[in-house]
């Protein structure tokens, strides 16, 4: 029997002090790709949505649970964007490391100035945010600061290779200034250009890049489109001039497709994360294909 | 702390007069007419670092328009004890099932299955008592739960409930104070889930719950239930639509009915009854969910105990639900119900149709899966 406890507890203790790689969760793509950037192999990671869905509704799987339960971070964006799913399972998940507060704990919007704070929440607006406008990925200089606030987390929670992961965004925060110049230059030519979009998530975007995507499909947010909403927007882009309609992969494309058929825009495939559209499996390359698109739509 | 208000309200008609006795919840429409059967006021929110609380009171307007006043669920439960562990206490719904533990306003149909309002109750299994649960450390979502209540009341119906008038399955019941572990509702629970794909999610349970009832000084009750439910979700889901979920839930009760107080009915019986309910939503387009049920119960035959909640039945129910948002839904339900032959009642079939409508204000905390 002693002898059984022996190799067990020398088993054991091998287990915990192999350098197992630190786990962490992101309930969305884009907070992902960032981490994986930042955490290269020393990370294990578990995207909660998936890039191609609605991230306003996705289903609380019970599997989330036991990757939340499991995990040394979670990243999340603490503009209630998530709030429709993530609470119960953080309920359910147990796990005092990714309580709010906690070095485990990133919410990505901390300290970032959120953009169309409602002076009056109500939802007779629609589904408006009451801190503000949460899709504040799409500016590059934004994912930068988000970026560096996953650095600290991980060298606070993996001290051993805080130098790896700080390294990691010292690289990214590099290629994130020399593409500025980059995507800067491709959208000059269209600046104070006005655009349309089916759902309000790019006013980070827009603002970053000079361009106007102020008119929606959707008469209000979460409201599908009305028939007597897109004919109004038919008039504002035949006024306007408008040459693209921005859809996302789980938006209807047919709506969009009568709407630059009746004024001859264009409609241009758009994701807020990387991986929702082909081609696009790292933050980078997202927007460098976002860019390229709508300046080939604006021409 | 989040503050919510929930109304549910349905418009019934119905070739059956005694609608209640058709209908097996005592949140479903009960009359011909407007109901107004499950109008919420819930809070939820953090008490301090330790522990979250839950309170949930639901009035009702009899047929009468008295209003009825239910403390449904009050309870508090540990955010972060070790071992992957959590503490549940106060009033709460026992975790049996899928159907038993949610709350009316959350269901895809407009009333209650039939194995669940005749086996765990009109008000479902519920009862001020304590809950352990724990995820089991292996790779895929496994949870074993152990939960006990008193288990009295028309909410612990089939174990220690005196019955309308103190009158339970005929028999004259005994209005007895604990007497030992033996007298509380056990709830034993154990749930576990699987991913089959990004887009599909299966979970499959097993409960029981086990009591003593009080048709007589020894009688015991013991429920088995088993669940599976499957669910697709398009990976180009938008507002979480287009969706299929599939849910069955199979329960088994054998209640050992004594001779009541004084021994005052002429026989011991055991009756052995069980049922299933299997249902499929279709959410076809944002905000769009199409419905269609089939409902069995199985109560053992009696030529001794003369109660209509005792009569075999079935029923087939079809709906159409939109969600203008997630705060609001009105949904169109079409039920026929099939009631068997026994040694008391005739057969009978009933037609029903509910028009239920529903709002939120305020904010109301996410449900789970």
């Amino acid at each position: 029997m002693k002898k059984i406890l022996l190799i067990l507890s020398i088993t054991v203790a091998c287990a915990f002090t192999a350098h197992a790689k630190l786990n962490v969760v992101a309930t969305l793509p884009d907070f992902g790709s960032l981490a994986r950037e930042i955490g290269g192999d020393k990370i294990d990671i578990v995207v909660l949505a998936k890039a191609t869905e609605d991230p306003h509704f996705v289903d609380a799987r019970p599997s989330f649970v036991v990757s939340l339960r499991n995990a040394d971070v979670l990243i999340d964006g603490g503009a209630e964007l998530e709030i429709g799913w993530l609470p119960p399972l953080l309920q359910n998940a147990r796990n005092p490391k990714i309580e709010v507060g906690k070095p485990g704990r990133v919410q990505a919007s901390q300290g970032i100035r959120l953009m169309n704070v409602p002076t009056n929440v109500t939802r007779a607006a629609g589904d408006v945010h009451a801190l503000g406008n949460p899709h504040f990925m799409s500016d590059p200089i934004i994912a930068k600061a988000v970026a560096q606030h996953i650095a600290q987390s991980f060298s606070a929670v993996d001290a051993a290779n805080a130098a790896f992961y700080d390294g990691n965004y010292k690289k990214f925060e590099a290629t994130i200034n020399a593409k500025l110049q980059e995507w800067g230059a491709a959208l000059l030519p269209f600046k104070g250009q006005h655009v349309v979009a089916y759902h309000d998530s790019w006013p980070y975007f827009a603002h970053r890049f000079g361009i106007n995507i102020d008119v929606f499909l959707e008469p209000k947010p979460g409201i599908p489109p009305s028939p007597s909403h897109l004919t109004e927007v038919i008039a504002q882009i035949k006024a306007q001039h408008v040459k693209a309609i921005i859809v996302e992969p789980y938006h209807d494309r047919r709506i969009a497709e009568k709407v630059a058929s009746a004024t001859g825009a264009k409609v241009v495939e758009f994701s807020q994360f990387p991986g929702g559209i082909a081609g696009t499996d790292s933050y980078v390359k997202l927007i460098d294909t976002l860019v390229s698109r709508l300046a080939a739509a604006l021409k | 702390m989040n503050i919510s208000f929930d109304g549910v309200f349905a418009l019934a008609g119905s070739s059956a007069r005694d609608l209640d006795h058709i209908e097996v919840g005592d949140h479903d429409p009960q009359q011909r007419g407007f109901n107004a059967r499950n109008i919420e006021l819930a809070f939820d929110g953090a008490v301090d670092p330790y522990f979250e609380g839950f309170a949930n009171i639901v009035f009702k307007l009899d047929n009468d328009n008295q209003t009825e006043v239910e403390l449904e669920e009050a309870f508090l439960q540990t955010t972060s004890l070790p071992f992957n562990l959590q503490l549940k206490a106060g009033q709460f719904f026992s975790a049996f099932g899928r159907i038993n533990p949610t709350h009316p306003h959350t269901w895809d149909f407009a009333d209650a299955p039939l194995v669940h309002g005749r086996l765990l109750g009109p008000d479902g299994l519920r009862g001020v008592g304590a809950q352990i649960s724990w995820i089991v450390p292996v790779p895929w979502y496994s949870q074993l739960i152990l939960g006990v209540q008193n288990g009295r009341g028309s909410t612990g119906y089939s174990f220690r409930n005196p019955g309308d008038g103190g009158m339970f399955f005929d028999r004259r019941t005994t209005d007895r104070e604990l007497r030992g572990l033996q007298d509380f509702v056990w709830v034993p629970r154990w749930e576990n889930s699987v991913d089959l794909s990004p887009t599909q999610v299966v979970l499959a349970g097993v409960s029981g719950a086990f009591g003593s009832n009080e048709t007589g000084a020894n009688s015991r009750t013991q429920i088995y239930g088993g669940d599976f439910l499957y669910k697709w979700k398009s990976a180009n889901a938008e507002g979480g639509f287009p969706f299929v979920k599939w849910q069955t839930e199979f329960m088994y009760r054998r209640f050992e009915a004594g001779r009541g107080m004084n021994e005052s009915f002429p026989v011991a019986e055991t009756f052995h009854d069980w049922g299933l309910y299997s249902q499929v939503l279709w959410g076809f387009k944002k905000g769009w969910v199409a419905g269609i049920r089939g409902d069995y119960l199985d109560m053992e035959d009696s030529r001794f105990t003369d109660d209509f909640e005792r009569q075999s039945r079935s029923r087939i129910s079809a709906n159409l639900t939109w969600y203008p948002t997630e705060f609001s839904k009105i949904r169109l339900q079409y039920n026929h119900d099939f009631l068997y032959e026994n040694f008391f009642l005739p057969a009978r079939d009933v037609d029903s149709v509910f028009l239920q409508f529903e709002f939120i204000l305020g904010a109301h905390g996410a449900h789970k899966f």
